[in-house]
């Protein structure tokens, strides 16, 4: 089985650690590296796992985590404990760059409201106008959240233990098209329900990877009620 | 020429511009009889005599345009049948925004910031005239440098690039964030 799905709900490695900074409140200017770090390459495994495309920047970014998290534990140079200076933070770097990015993707989310509005003021055009130039994906749930989600319920699936092996290797196509029939029928199903009676971890990866076949499909949508509320399968209007 | 009629023809011409019209432009269609400051306070009256009305005079790109208001964007995206969300995705956005505040910027600068590969963006973007190349930089490999276009301050709405909040804002709301 070698699947790969492509994800560009997070924008990048920095993206990524943002939300992980925001998520869990932590103090940008004394970010806990082993921590971050070792969560970081937890969800890198993660998507491994999933056969996710991991970009070579994600890459990068861990061997930066990496880098950082030893100069933390070896004791600064010679010289610059002599020198008057106090030594610099290796973690200095990092955060600049950070909130750096956070400036920006603020920035970015100024220009979102104002496009929301804008997007319903209409004037005369001569050009054709943007259609059909972009296909936007929309979740309204992040790919972090649905990581998490997925990552709850394979360590439910490992609580339960033993693996039974299927004879008949169930393919991301069937449970595509059962998650459809489900649909069909429902409409909406909560994400926990698709995994209920999954004999194993197999089944459970196969049936996460037919989710996000059909997010990119946009066959159907990821929505949450509440914030942290349980996440909803929406199958999309035809 | 006396205002009345002055006001009247602006307003045709507002009606009939299919892009912001400046005042430059209509400093020149009247051979220079209007000063710029009589046809602001025009624009002015034109803009109030709008109020209560579906239809809006806004300040866009330097110039003057007559729209819609957006309170009847879904009949007028309805009557047009339009399917797709007219909106722009998280990437193109902050790509926007980099190069927005940081213009003249090298792809690589963008990269720098973002921390991944724009490329694909980049050229979504220009396709859209949303940005364009406005020249290339002295150093080594003569990179190109990319901007924002007019087409950029209409699809946001704003009067000019000094319409926009300084980056130091966010930068305070981040820090009292932790």
């Amino acid at each position: 089985m070698n699947y790969q799905v492509k994800l560009e709900i997070f924008e990048g490695p920095l993206d990524f650690l943002l939300n992980l900074i925001k998520e869990q409140e932590i103090d940008i200017y004394d970010i806990p590296i082993a921590q971050i770090t070792h969560q970081y390459l937890e969800y890198l495994d993660l998507m491994r796992e999933l056969n996710l495309d991991i970009a070579g920047e994600f890459l990068v970014m861990a061997s930066t985590l990496i880098h950082i998290k030893s100069r933390l534990l070896l004791p600064p140079p010679l010289e610059e404990v002599e020198g008057e200076e106090e030594g610099i933070d290796p973690r200095e770097e990092l955060v600049q760059r950070l909130l750096e990015y956070n400036k920006f993707t603020d920035a970015a989310e100024g220009l979102r409201e104002r496009e929301s509005v804008f997007m319903n003021v209409y004037g005369r055009e001569t050009s054709p106008d943007y259609e059909g130039l972009e296909e936007d994906v929309y979740l309204e749930v992040s790919l972090f959240d649905l990581l998490s989600a997925f990552k709850k319920v394979l360590e439910k699936v490992e609580e339960r233990g033993g693996e039974i092996i299927i004879a008949d290797e169930l393919t991301v196509t069937d449970r595509i098209n059962q998650i459809l029939e489900t649909l069909k029928e429902d409409t909406a199903t909560p994400f926990a329900d698709l995994f209920e009676g999954a004999s194993g971890r197999m089944e459970v990866i196969v049936t996460f990877l037919a989710l996000l076949e059909l997010i990119r499909l946009r066959m159907v949508q990821v929505r949450q009620g509440a914030e942290f509320g349980s996440i909803w399968i929406f199958l999309r209007g035809v | 020429m006396d205002l009345e009629t002055a006001s009247s023809v602006i307003e045709s011409v507002l009606f009939v511009a299919d892009e912001p019209l400046t005042v430059e432009r209509l400093t020149e269609l009247f051979d220079g009889e209007l000063d710029k400051k009589t046809i602001v306070e025009i624009m002015e009256r034109i803009s109030e005599s709008y109020d209560g009305r579906p239809i809006q005079l806004i300040e866009v790109a330097n110039g003057y345009k007559l729209c819609t208001k957006p309170e009847y964007g879904e009949w007028i995206k309805k009557f047009f049948r339009e399917e797709r969300k007219r909106t722009l995705s998280q990437a193109a956005l902050e790509t926007l925004a980099i190069i927005a505040y940081r213009q003249p910027i090298t792809t690589p600068e963008i990269e720098e910031i973002r921390g991944v590969d724009v490329s694909g963006v980049l050229k979504n973007l220009l396709e859209k005239n949303l940005v364009k190349i406005m020249g290339r930089k002295d150093v080594i490999g003569r990179p190109m440098v990319y901007g924002t276009t007019q087409r950029f301050l209409e699809h946001f709405g704003l009067k000019s690039l000094s319409d926009m909040p300084s980056l130091e804002e966010f930068q305070q709301v981040l820090e009292l964030d932790t």
